[in-house]
């Protein structure tokens, strides 16, 4: 980077601005430490529902039970990047691209076994930290390491195959929760005895969905095709 | 004042030094770590406040709430960077060009 | 004014239908115009159901998961969100027929699915009762947003949008720190209930200060505004429409929310403190637009001072100052939506916009023009149109709590836009030195634009039908006990 030093404003207003930023701390600490002990309604309902949520760990049942609708449009979120990214244009990153030796053996002991881990992980969710997001984070920790290595999906699955890849998530939470409305209920209110299988299998697409989004991520573009250029 | 109030404070902290980098520094890419940084500060005051007391549990929706945080903050990231990609492709600077073009 | 649940969930499908028809458009890439428009109609027929459903049997919420608030996350529908439904849906739907003119292939495909999500989130967010789901949904409207100016391509529009995104991403950060607080000051996130449990103390008033700031920063107000005419001239026109119309509206709508249900009243201070940037906003923003030599920046620059009117509220504390600022959302998204699309129209004709090289466009595109001027009679408020009912209500507001300054303001803003409006229309009656080459408009790219205009028009002339949905449920209704006769 070239331009290491360059600021964006000239040294008198860096002062100046030093002066409000430390205002603006003082002013957000005093709040911050002004706050009264801990309001606890939330977190007392979060405990005496917990039973009825279909998992153990009270995060998890926050994520997807409770209040999944932000888990649901947090997915979104994610799909949301990644078709942007893909409408800036084709990937700067060239297939194949001289892969190390050294990781890439260290890649193939690996990967695999990050793949468990994320398998466990997603398992784990439902009584211990863990769930979909950190299962999916992990896939994709495994396809970046991959891609670095140059390995590439073949052609054909990277149209309409990868893109069913990536919508299961987003799209398996919205099949359910449409399909629980005829049972007598809301948007997403899951039947409490079906609750923990529900929550398994939107997690599982989701991982598989959050995994798939992040390493098209990192690619920074779409892949195109021969023909396509 | 409990360590998780420090938490908080430090959180704050990060806030306010990501802000102040944010307008300060010229650089794209250093204006994104700027953000991030913002976004860590706001996910500490979250999560220190919720912490455990000497009673009960820690508060599992801070924590719920910064899991999804820290996913929308990587989505946005990720957008940032590739228009970072495209616009040093296109323009050759890697800092926002100044409005005198568009008169 | 009571509260029911009826059998069909019409708040849900408002945001389930769109969202489902940008997944169909993202993995059918080759027919996502045709799904495209069938989704933009199809939504209609829930917003509807939710129109219907609040003028006959009051409030409605829904609560998403079963849970209710404040557990689980509820859906508020009055008269306010339902009638923000109303309007995206209105303009959404004649965006949508423009933009399947406009885009050619490759980028509509990515077009559609961008556009039918930021609408989705946009319904969300209008809907939403809980402060950390609107956070998700602010962060959502702004990529999608940053996502379809960089659509464009070309130097202007990526760092256009880098300049948004840059600046949305403070804005929401600046709101999340006052959710925090807010949280662990009171421990819940539902709105009702903190609007219940709300006291003045330190940690509110700096929750207050921080999500303002941020939703000022996402709304453009001056001296907020820096980012806006550089984003909203270099997007592709049917996005321009779409911003300006639409997606600032959703942050000052959370604004507006915030502080007549959530937060204590701040005193007369900072409401003042608005108006005044509000004035500026109406006066700077019209200086610069009568400066600018493009189109798009003009109609850029007419956005940033025609939202600074929606400020003028709040130091005129009573209801008939908020009915007013509702219904210039509501003009100024049909009029500024068409005046969008007819400049489209016009850079699409000419492959330019520079405003003294309009070469007789009246007579080469007369569809694109009267749209033009018509949706510029909203802008300037003169009858019988949208904007001039807003003007009227807000002026008769002034006049009633006695503080003329802003009389001088709003007439001020009138006329300079009229400067501005006029100014356009006159060169586009005169002949060009320098000619160039044109192509043919698509006709319902021209109609379309004609459409809306017209739909600006007839909101003059139907005051009384969206003024009445408004109050169902206002949250400045409960102001009427407390305010000086």
């Amino acid at each position: 980077m070239s331009d290491v030093d360059h600021k964006a404003l000239p040294k008198p207003f860096q002062y100046v601005l030093l002066v409000l930023m430390s205002a603006l701390a003082s002013g957000l600490g005093y709040a911050v430490l002004s706050l009264p002990d801990q309001a606890i309604e939330l977190k007392g309902l979060v405990e005496a529902n917990l039973h009825a949520s279909g998992v153990r760990n009270p995060v998890t049942a926050v994520l997807l039970n409770f209040r999944a609708y932000d888990t649901l449009l947090e997915m979104a979120v994610l799909l949301l990047a990644l078709i942007g990214v893909w409408s800036l244009g084709a990937t700067p990153m060239r297939r194949g691209a001289d892969p190390e030796p050294v990781l890439s053996a260290l890649v193939h002991g690996l990967a695999p076994m990050m793949i468990l881990v994320a398998g466990y992980l997603l398992w784990a969710g439902a009584h211990a930290p863990g769930g979909a997001f950190q299962a999916g984070a992990v896939l994709a920790a495994s396809g970046v390491l991959l891609l670095l290595t140059g390995k590439r999906l073949t052609t054909r699955l990277m149209g309409r195959p990868l893109r069913i890849v990536l919508l299961t998530g987003l799209g398996a939470f919205i099949t359910v929760g449409v399909i629980v409305i005829p049972a007598g209920g809301m948007f997403l209110q899951y039947p409490s005895d079906l609750a923990a299988g529900l929550i398994l299998f939107i997690e599982a697409a989701a991982t598989l969905s959050i995994g798939a989004i992040l390493t098209a991520l990192f690619l920074g573009g779409r892949v195109v095709s021969g023909e396509e250029r | 004042m409990t360590p998780f109030t420090l938490y908080a404070l430090t959180g704050i902290g990060l806030f306010v030094l990501g802000l102040y980098s944010l307008i300060v520094q010229a650089h794209l890419i250093r204006k994104v770590i700027a953000l991030n940084i913002m976004g860590s500060g706001v996910f500490l005051v979250l999560v220190g406040l919720g912490g455990p007391t000497s009673n009960t549990m820690p508060d599992p929706v801070p924590q719920a709430m910064v899991l999804t945080g820290i996913v929308v903050a990587i989505a946005a990231t990720a957008l940032a960077l590739t228009l970072i990609l495209r616009i040093q492709a296109e323009t050759g600077r890697t800092d926002l060009a100044e409005h005198s073009s568009q008169h | 004014m009571g509260i029911s649940t009826v059998s069909i969930p019409w708040a849900i499908w408002t945001i389930l239908l769109p969202l489902a028809g940008s997944l169909l458009c993202f993995l059918l890439p080759r027919r996502a115009a045709l799904l495209g428009q069938a989704a933009a109609f199809s939504i209609v027929v829930p917003v509807a159901g939710l129109g219907w459903q609040v003028a006959t049997h009051g409030i409605q919420r829904y609560a998403v998961g079963g849970w209710g608030a404040p557990l689980g996350i509820d859906l508020y529908a009055d008269g306010l969100s339902s009638l923000m439904l109303i309007m995206t849906a209105l303009v959404g739907l004649g965006i949508s027929l423009y933009a399947s003119a406009y885009f050619e292939r490759r980028k509509a495909q990515f077009f559609w699915p961008l556009w039918l999500f930021l609408w989705a989130v946009l319904n969300a967010l209008f809907l939403s009762g809980d402060i950390f789901n609107l956070y998700v949904t602010l962060e959502l409207l702004g990529l999608a947003a940053v996502a379809l100016v960089a659509l464009a391509g070309g130097a202007d529009a990526l760092t256009g949008a880098m300049r948004y995104l840059l600046v949305s991403l403070l804005g929401s950060l600046c709101y999340l720190l006052g959710v925090a607080l807010l949280y662990h000051a009171f421990g819940t996130l539902d709105i009702i209930s903190l609007g219940r449990l709300m006291m003045p103390m330190p940690a509110v008033w700096t929750a207050m200060g921080l999500m303002t700031a941020g939703l000022l920063l996402k709304t453009a107000l001056f001296p907020l505004h820096f980012w806006l005419p550089p984003a909203h001239a270099s997007a592709p026109a049917p996005v321009s429409a779409i911003l300006s119309a639409l997606v600032v509206k959703a942050s000052f709508y959370l604004l507006l929310r915030l502080w007549l249900d959530l937060f204590p009243e701040p005193g007369a201070a900072p409401r003042l403190l608005l108006g005044v940037l509000g004035a500026g906003a109406i006066l700077w923003g019209s200086l610069q637009a009568l400066r600018q030599k493009r189109l798009k920046l003009l109609v850029a620059y007419s956005t940033v001072a025609q939202l600074g009117y929606l400020f003028l509220a709040f130091p005129l504390l009573i209801s008939a100052a908020w009915n007013a600022v509702v219904y210039f959302v509501l003009s100024h998204a049909l009029a500024k939506s068409a005046m969008f699309l007819a400049v489209g129209n016009i850079l699409y004709f000419g492959g330019h916009d520079r405003i003294d090289e309009l070469d007789r466009i009246v007579q080469r595109l007369p569809l694109t023009m009267t749209a033009f001027a018509i949706a510029g009679i909203s802008i300037i408020g003169l009858p019988p149109s949208g904007g001039f009912v807003a003007k009227w209500l807000l002026l008769e507001a002034a006049f009633s709590s006695g503080q003329w300054g802003w009389v001088l303001v709003v007439i001020s803003g009138s006329l300079l836009a009229a400067a501005y409006v006029f100014k356009v229309i006159g060169f586009a009656f005169t002949q060009a030195k320098v000619l160039h080459e044109t192509r043919a408009v698509p006709t319902i790219m021209e109609w379309t634009a004609l459409g809306l205009a017209l739909a600006a028009l007839a909101l003059g002339l139907m005051a009384p039908l969206p003024l009445e949905l408004m109050d169902i449920g206002a949250p400045w209704v409960t102001l009427i006990g407390e305010e000086l006769p």
